[in-house]
Formats: structure tokens, C-alpha cells, sequence
């Protein structure tokens, strides 16, 4: 196989793994895999955690070494970069439609710290009501929040604007 | 059998990025000790989430000091003694009540906003800034929040608030000393929470210090104690 095809299937590969706490989106839809490319004979990937202590990182490396290896590379290195930080900003228009469906509501664009303490209501997924309150801060991993609607009583996860 | 202790030569440069890093891992740890005995399920993930943040930007940092010393970031954290720690006091002290954990969190978080706001030459320095202050700026929210609905709440939550912002006050000096304004924007910043909270804010007198040089409060041997003791016990376990 040439190098470009090899890093060809290794980009594909990686682009391929899923985050474990989100499993049906994948950590390029999430814009957690930044980079990928050959360094020598060994296929690079640069990946950011989501938030600084994200307990899924670990998971997310090895399963990306092994992805990248089934694809045929022989040796892999998976680099942690820090910047540019992650904004809710990269996640794409998939990953916003699969949240929803999800049942958890997407972060609003142009995420920053004026939105982060601007964002009251946000519109509950199931009955589209825009009548709902934040619970808790903070939900059941780093990038979300709990909500509750007002109108269909259900509680609900919303992505954090970071 | 424990393993031995490493000792570093510090640079003006090491000791920034680990006075950073200490203080953020001491919080963490003391953060974390609130697990499954915060007051509501909430607050528990709360307090849980922020630990993890905390944790998060000290391992990081302990990255970036480990990359110019070579030392691992679990040799640093695991493989000193109190006296090479250079957390401030503060980060140290026990929990307390609930009162007192949210009343740290903010006067904290105020500060270390403010840190990571203020700009850095070193590249991973900034880095690490750069994420680090918008979660920070979500646990200034959040314990600000709480320190209003304690401080304007019961007669019994608003002593126990009161208590411990008069408690805490002195310890805050060694937070501010990095900058000689960094003093006056802090205050400005807690003034309209303690305002809203109807605290009284405490006047700024003596200050408690030392912690940068290595001279702790007992506190940090106990939590150092506990957080040490597998890997100095089992050197070099994985999970």
C-alpha cells in the first residue's frame, strides 16, 4: 500500500471511533480528532479533550490505535494538543441532528463565556416547548446539563455552550 | 514498602507551572472527597464534574512542568513530600460543611479566572489557560450561585456562610500575591456576590502564607497520606 493510500484508510479509520459516553456519534462529528497524518512510517493522530479532565480520553486513544492498526498501519501514535481548546462550536450539523434525536438538545453556536452565562431556556427535544428550566449545572458528563420542560414535565440533557 | 521521594530543582518558570498545578490538584482531591455524600444528587455531580476539571488542568500542567524535568505526571503528584508542594493554604483545608466547600469554591475560582485571564508567554502555559478558564468561569457561576441561595437563605445557612467567608478570608492573600493589582480586581469581583448574599465581607488584615515555600498546614501530610499511598505502596501498579 502506498503512504497515501495507507493514510488515507488510517484517516478514515480514526475518524471512524466513536466517543463511549455518546456512542452513535463519532469523535470527528464531536471535533475532538484534529489531525492525522504520517510521520515517517507511523501514522500520526491529534486529538483534544472535550474539557481538560474528560475521563474518556484513555478510552478514546486506544480505540483509536486500534482502529488506525486494523487499517492496515503497522504503527500509530496518538498525540493530546491542548490548542486551539475545543469549542462546542465544531460540532457538526450530523452530530447536532444525532444529539436531537438523541433526545439531548445541541449547543447554540458562537459558544463563549457571555453565552455561557446568557443561555436561560432552551427548547425541550420532545414537545418543542420553549417553556423549560435548567435543574443542575452540570449533568451526567462534563458536557452536559440538566434541563426539565414545564409543559410535558420531562427532564431532558442539554450540551453545554463551551 | 514506600517508594523514594523525588526531589527537583525549580526554576522561577517550574515553580509557576507547579504552584498552578498543586493548586489545582489539592482542590481537585478535596473536591472529590465529596462523592457520595454531597447533600443532593445534583450537587453531587456538581461537585464531582468540577474535581474532574480541577484534576484535569493539573494534569496537564504537570505535563508541561514533567516535559522540561523529566518527570512523569504521576511522579510529580504522587512521589513528593508536603514540603515540595506548592499549593496555597487554601487549597488545603479541610472540607468543612457545605457552606464552607462552596464558600473555597468561589473565593478560588474568582482568582483563578482571573489567573488564567491574565495572559502567558510560555506556549503550553497558555494552552492549558486557554481551556482552563472557561470551565473555570462555569464553577465561579456555579458556587457563586449557591453562596447567594446560602448567605440569603436560612438563619442557619447564612451563619454557617458568614462563618465561612470569615474563616476563609485570611487564606486568601496568597492567591493575589502574583500581581500587584490582582488584590483589587479580585475584590471587586467577590464584592457584589457577598453583597447579594448579604455577607459581610471581611476586612482584609493579616494574611496566612507559605504554602508557595512549602510550609503547609498539617491538612496537606493527611490528604497527601491518602492520595499517595497506593502507588508509593505498589510502585509502578496499573489498573
Amino acid at each position: 500500500m502506498t503512504n497515501d493510500a495507507l493514510l488515507e484508510r488510517a484517516r478514515a479509520a480514526a475518524a471512524s471511533v466513536t466517543d463511549p459516553e455518546l456512542p452513535p456519534l463519532t469523535i470527528d462529528e464531536l471535533g475532538i480528532l484534529r489531525d492525522v497524518r504520517m510521520d515517517g512510517g507511523t501514522v500520526e493522530v491529534a486529538i483534544t479533550p472535550t474539557y481538560s479532565g474528560c475521563p474518556a480520553m484513555m478510552e478514546i486513544k486506544s480505540a483509536i490505535e486500534t482502529a488506525v492498526r486494523e487499517s492496515g498501519a503497522e504503527k500509530v501514535r496518538v498525540r493530546l494538543v491542548l490548542t486551539p481548546a475545543w469549542t462546542s462550536d465544531w460540532l457538526t450539523d450530523s452530530a447536532r441532528r444525532k444529539l436531537l434525536d438523541l433526545g439531548i438538545v445541541p449547543p447554540d453556536r458562537a459558544s463563549g463565556a457571555e453565552e455561557l452565562f446568557g443561555r436561560v431556556s432552551v427548547r425541550c427535544p420532545r414537545c418543542h416547548s420553549g417553556n423549560t428550566e435548567r435543574i443542575s449545572a452540570f449533568g451526567s458528563t462534563a458536557c452536559k446539563a440538566l434541563h426539565r420542560c414545564l409543559n410535558c414535565r420531562e427532564p431532558f440533557e442539554a450540551f453545554k455552550c463551551h | 514498602m514506600a517508594t523514594t521521594s523525588i526531589t527537583l530543582t525549580e526554576t522561577p518558570h517550574i515553580q509557576t507551572l507547579l504552584s498552578l498545578a498543586d493548586d489545582a490538584l489539592i482542590l481537585g482531591h478535596r473536591t472529590s472527597e465529596w462523592t457520595g455524600r454531597a447533600p443532593l444528587l445534583e450537587e453531587e455531580l456538581a461537585l464531582a464534574n468540577i474535581a474532574l476539571d480541577l484534576i484535569g488542568q493539573a494534569r496537564a500542567l504537570y505535563q508541561a512542568a514533567g516535559e522540561l524535568i523529566g518527570h512523569s505526571e504521576d511522579e510529580l503528584a504522587y512521589l513528593r513530600d508536603p514540603p515540595a508542594f506548592r499549593n496555597a493554604l487554601i487549597m488545603e483545608l479541610p472540607n468543612g460543611d457545605f457552606a464552607f466547600t462552596i464558600a473555597r469554591l468561589f473565593l478560588v475560582s474568582v482568582a483563578s479566572d482571573q489567573k488564567w485571564r491574565t495572559g502567558f508567554d510560555d506556549a503550553a502555559l497558555s494552552a492549558v489557560a486557554e481551556k482552563a478558564m472557561k470551565e473555570t468561569a462555569y464553577h465561579v457561576r456555579h458556587a457563586a450561585e449557591w453562596l447567594i441561595r446560602l448567605g440569603d437563605g436560612t438563619a442557619e445557612s447564612h451563619r454557617r456562610a458568614q462563618d465561612a467567608v470569615d474563616t476563609l478570608w485570611p487564606f486568601t492573600g496568597e492567591m493575589t500575591e502574583i500581581r500587584s493589582d490582582a488584590r483589587l480586581l479580585w475584590l471587586h469581583a467577590v464584592e457584589p456576590v457577598l453583597k447579594r448574599a448579604r455577607l459581610r465581607q471581611p476586612e482584609d488584615g493579616w494574611m496566612q502564607s507559605g504554602g508557595r515555600d512549602g510550609r503547609h498546614t498539617e491538612h496537606l501530610g493527611h490528604l497527601l497520606a491518602e492520595m499517595q499511598i497506593l502507588p508509593r505502596t505498589y510502585p509502578g501498579a496499573t489498573w
